[in-house]
């Protein structure tokens, strides 16, 4: 059971030896961050005007999906513990994000309207709210991150159930948005707290900022964090913790730590997805969003993708946000779908698509069979969940 | 005086439902270890079976379903609440022998994942048009509207009546005689002591020659039966019937299971005590602190509980298996 945590160790070395120090570096995340961007730049560039709005819409859903189902699975994959609350860090980064760019532009611009073009002064506003939104969202997965240390399985996944629905209660029982200068100016301490961002209604009028370039540039960041992190010492010893906890406490772990940093680190680019979707044209951020249906979503592409899979992870996002619109004219049917998914895969296959490997990893049988019988676990992965 | 009096009245009423369905919830978890997500929707199952059973019985006595003031005998209610439960039983046994089954040597939470699933087909299939379908509706009336006891008392501003209504001494009495039963079969036969046993250790049982499936069927069905009653109970005091995947639902079954936890799950009379702790923390908080968080009372007071004696109030402490 304890070599388990080690599993992946023969599939790592069979790759070539990671370069260290400054170039590593660039090797490892300056690379591939450029790439992202430059990717990132030409899908904004192009990919609009050839595939229509709808289709770029998908494509920008997909984007946010893949930042957090990929950040749910550092706690429900990488480290094992059981989240149902993602959505509320979703929310708190979206209706922080929300408030600084339509405040901000507010008083910068006196009006909440978009300022400037592609890169122009709005969208570094934007950005930053982004970031002040998964700033926020870090500090909230500190707090949600503290009941993990004593509560675990099904206990804990009740418990951050309930941070969500704490949230969502009240965010519905914030103020009405306040929308012109004047009467922000003349506002008293009863229309500014609770904050004024919307109540039940959801945060209404926000510049719609959100567009690929963001979405992706915001993605990159986080698969390259996601990639290094996997393969670092910290990742590992979230993969310990997830393993057998208390072997990895006895290895030296500090198991506390890397739970609540699991948690932040989630946090932290749920919050950042949080700003994108508040910012995505044609939605509304509502109260909903920190429930509990909303978090169900992204545990749903962690499960199908195989917890610890980045990849798997990210093919399972863009399945599941391509999928509705394709059956859209199934809608009833759709969450039968869902469920009928989530059953069949917990019955047949509760690995997930790809388990605890990448999509690379995955060659025929044969080929491979040398390397897995040494390094895949025993059926079902975690043993003692 | 009044308003306390009235608040009490309801938090009673209120707590029984919630100890019926957390019942449900803590004899499943004792025995296989994991949250039954799917147990909420048993109650939607059941206010909404014995809805459609009213609506079609009704008629067939000549009466108006639609007509508040036309009220069928007693003995409708009762047929409804029995056939109801009997079906939900029916259902709870089915889920467990398909979905749960199969996975009783899996890791604990596969069969949770695969519970919420059980829960989010359960929703969408009484969605659908031809079963239940997408919108609310309002349950006909089952029982004459008597009160029972009305009384003036004093509140803040003047003397206020406080009426003691029919519905809800029907909710206590028959979720009294239903725990009252619950707790004699668990506590004083042979297939509650072999329950008990399964639960303390299902691997030991099992070489004791007690018949451990048959005894996890028979605890998803006696869950099953209860949450159906709820179910209907639930239906009779607040007849607006939302919507099977309505967020209502999934709330009122959280909040079951919150009182399972207060408890101390796996603790049959714990459920009961946590039901009404919690239906008392919410109706009170909703009523003198403002009705705006109540949901929010509820979900504290757990992470409180949690945070302070994760065993339950009457849970006792069981070291973690390393």
């Amino acid at each position: 059971m304890t070599q388990q945590g080690l599993a992946t160790a023969p599939l790592e070395s069979a790759r070539p030896p990671r370069e260290r120090g400054l170039v590593g570096t660039v090797v490892n995340s300056a690379w591939p961050v450029a790439v992202g961007l430059t990717v990132a730049a030409m899908m904004h560039v192009m990919l609009p005007t050839t595939i229509g709005p709808f289709y770029t819409r998908i494509v920008i859903d997909s984007g946010i999906a893949i930042i957090l189902a990929v950040s749910l699975n550092i706690v429900n994959g990488m480290t094992g513990q059981f989240s149902l609350g993602h959505a509320a860090f979703l929310a708190l980064g979206g209706y922080t994000a929300g408030m600084i760019t339509f405040y901000g532009s507010l008083l910068l611009w006196n009006s909440p309207a978009k300022q400037g073009g592609f890169l122009g002064s709005g969208e570094w506003l934007f950005a930053f709210a982004c970031l002040m939104g998964g700033i926020v969202a870090t500090l909230a997965g500190y707090v949600v991150g503290l009941p993990s240390l004593r509560l675990r399985g099904d206990y804990l996944a009740i418990v951050t159930l309930g941070f969500g629905e704490i949230l969502r209660v009240i965010l519905q029982q914030t103020r009405p948005v306040i929308d012109s200068v004047e009467k922000l100016k003349n506002a008293g301490a009863a229309q500014l707290w609770p904050p004024p961002v919307g109540g039940a209604v959801g945060f209404n009028g926000l510049p719609k900022y959100t567009n690929l370039f963001w979405v992706y540039a915001f993605a990159t960041f986080m698969l390259v964090v996601a990639f290094r992190l996997k393969r670092s010492s910290l990742g590992r010893a979230m993969i310990s913790v997830r393993e057998d906890e208390f072997a990895a406490q006895a290895m030296g772990v500090n198991v506390a730590r890397i739970k609540v940093l699991a948690f932040m680190i989630a946090a932290f680019f749920a919050g950042l997805a949080g700003g994108l979707y508040a910012h995505e044209s044609g939605l509304i951020m509502s109260p909903r969003d920190a429930g509990f249906q909303r978090s169900l979503d992204y545990v749903l592409m962690t499960v199908l993708g195989g917890r610890g899979s980045i990849s798997g992870v990210m093919l399972a996002a863009i399945i599941l946000t391509v999928m509705p619109e394709a059956l859209r004219d199934f809608d009833q049917y759709r969450l039968i779908v869902y469920a009928l998914l989530l059953i069949g895969m917990m019955l047949l296959r509760p690995q997930g698509l790809f388990g605890i490997h990448e999509v690379w990893d995955w060659r025929p049988r044969w080929r491979s069979r040398a390397a897995t019988t040494r390094s895949m676990p025993a059926k079902g992965g975690r043993p003692n969940a | 005086m009044a308003d306390f009096a009235q608040t009490l009245m309801t938090a009673l009423a209120v707590g029984s439902l919630y100890a019926l369905i957390a019942l449900g919830y803590t004899m499943v978890y004792g025995i296989l270890k994991f949250i039954n997500f799917a147990h909420s929707d048993i109650v939607v199952l059941g206010a909404w079976l014995s809805f459609t059973m009213a609506q079609r019985l009704l008629p067939m006595l000549g009466l108006d379903p639609h007509n508040p003031a036309t009220t069928p005998p007693l003995w409708v209610g009762e047929v409804i609440l029995l056939a109801s439960m009997a079906f939900c039983s029916l259902i709870g046994f089915a889920i467990e022998r398909l979905a749960y089954k199969p996975l009783r040597k899996a890791p604990r939470l596969n069969v949770l994942i695969t519970a919420i699933g059980v829960s989010l087909l359960l929703q969408n299939v009484g969605q659908l048009n031809f079963v239940f379908g997408p919108s609310p509706q309002k349950m006909p009336a089952l029982l004459p509207t008597w009160e029972l006891l009305r009384v003036s008392l004093p509140s803040a501003n003047g003397n206020r009546d406080v009426v003691v209504g029919l519905v809800d001494v029907v909710i206590i009495v028959t979720s009294a005689v239903l725990m009252i039963a619950l707790e004699y079969l668990v506590f004083r036969t042979k297939t509650g002591t072999a329950m008990r046993a399964v639960s303390f250790d299902i691997d030991a049982s099992a070489l004791m020659g007690i018949p451990v499936d048959r005894v996890v069927s028979f605890t998803f069905v006696l869950g099953s039966a209860l949450a159906a009653a709820a179910g209907f109970l639930y239906a009779l005091k607040y007849p607006g019937l939302n919507q099977p995947a309505h967020a209502t639902w999934v709330l009122l079954g959280l909040k079951a299971f919150v009182a399972a936890v207060i408890g101390g799950i796996g603790n049959v009379r714990g459920a009961v005590l946590g039901g009404f702790v919690i239906a008392f923390v919410e109706q009170f908080g909703a009523f003198y602190l403002s009705s705006n968080y109540r949901d929010v009372y509820v979900f504290a007071l757990l992470i409180a509980i949690l945070l302070v004696r994760p065993s339950g109030l009457l849970g006792s402490t069981v070291r973690e298996k390393v």
